[in-house]
């Protein structure tokens, strides 16, 4: 049925790829049958492009180091402590946020399906959603971190939680020494999405300023 | 002299970590299509977040231990196209019909152009070339 592909091509036509025949085909479907809204696909492409991402996380682990009321609030509820502050999923999924300590550093994967908390995080990198992190964060967590160029000490326990579609986690890092008198805007700029996911620490005020000034 | 986006240069200041490589959120339209389509079905019910999760689960697991995650979209596309037709929102002839459709209009389109389904179907009645369709149109 689909054979006359390899024989039929105009030379002065667009050949499209195939995953963009099959997108734009259960695009048009879509829209036609009422199920899909094309300018509310447009602002949700614009929202995750532009405005969902991990400064939404870093936000939350700045207020966290802050306000110590948030914090139990976040270790207690995490959906609500980043509702509190506009940070809300669409996929009625729990967020739960998951403290470092010098005894403890947590470690996020999704082995299934690369379930990420997107309200806070954004979308997931590639490493993410690559088989070799999701088999391996697994079974070898000190290993993956050594790649991520932290190493870990062998008095600090790893922990590695799996993410589903009901539970999504985030890390909070530690918070850096000699920040006492930062503000939370700059104590924001510390904390990259890596070390919400686990593969990395909060930037101390050296790594920050060396990137300052290039 | 414009400066450096603070954050971006600390986000990149990190080592061994592949930012520099992902690019945008997004690296080509289908795949935010994909995605943005996904997320509105969710919002109308046609299927539910965990059965979402365990469609896309499939797929990935299939893809093997090589699966570097830059096929992640393709394997959502798949979930999605599956998903939409076991739950009877699009039927299987039906998108095999539409995707035949787009892929003849885009190569009756020349460069440069608007590819649309109405060029196809010109060019169909013109060339009478398409099989016979079971459905009342």
């Amino acid at each position: 049925m689909s054979k006359s592909h390899d024989h039929h091509h105009h030379g002065e036509g667009s050949e499209l790829p195939d995953i963009a025949l099959r997108v734009k085909s259960l695009e048009s479907l879509l829209i036609e049958k009422g199920y899909v809204d094309p300018e509310a696909l447009d602002v949700l492409i614009e929202t995750y492009e532009t405005k969902v991402g991990p400064r939404n996380g870093a936000a939350v682990v700045a207020r966290s180091w802050l306000d110590e009321e948030f914090r139990k609030q976040l270790i207690e509820d995490a959906s609500a402590a980043a509702g509190s502050l506009g940070f809300t999923g669409r996929q009625g999924e729990h967020l739960v946020a998951l403290e470092n300590t010098p005894d403890t550093h947590n470690m996020v994967v999704c082995t299934l399906c690369s379930c990420y908390p997107w309200p806070v995080l954004g979308l997931p990198p590639v490493w993410y959603k690559s088989a070799p992190y999701r088999s391996r964060a697994v079974a070898d967590p000190r290993g993956v971190l050594e790649e991520f160029g932290v190493n870990m000490p062998d008095e600090t326990a790893v922990r590695v939680w799996d993410s589903t579609a009901e539970i999504r986690y985030m890390v909070i890092p530690m918070r850096p020494e000699g920040t006492q008198d930062w503000s939370e805007e700059d104590l924001a700029q510390l904390v990259t999405r890596d070390s919400m996911i686990g593969t990395g620490l909060a930037l101390t005020p050296d790594q920050l300023e060396a990137a300052k000034t290039p | 002299m414009t400066r450096p986006d603070a954050q971006n240069q600390v986000l990149a200041a990190l080592p061994s970590i592949p930012r520099d490589d992902e690019g945008p959120v997004f690296r080509e339209p289908w795949e935010a299509q994909a995605f943005a389509m996904a997320v509105q079905l969710h919002a109308k019910g046609v299927f539910t977040w965990p059965q979402w999760a365990e469609a896309l689960g499939k797929e990935i697991a299939n893809a093997g231990a090589e699966d570097t995650g830059e096929d992640y979209y393709l394997h959502w596309m798949a979930a999605l196209e599956k998903l939409t037709q076991a739950n009877g929102v699009v039927s299987h002839s039906e998108f095999s019909d539409r995707k035949d459709a787009w892929d003849r209009a885009a190569r009756a389109t020349p460069h440069g152009e608007p590819i649309e389904l109405g060029r196809e179907q010109r060019e169909r009645a013109a060339h009478g070339q398409s099989q016979p369709r079971a459905q009342t149109d």
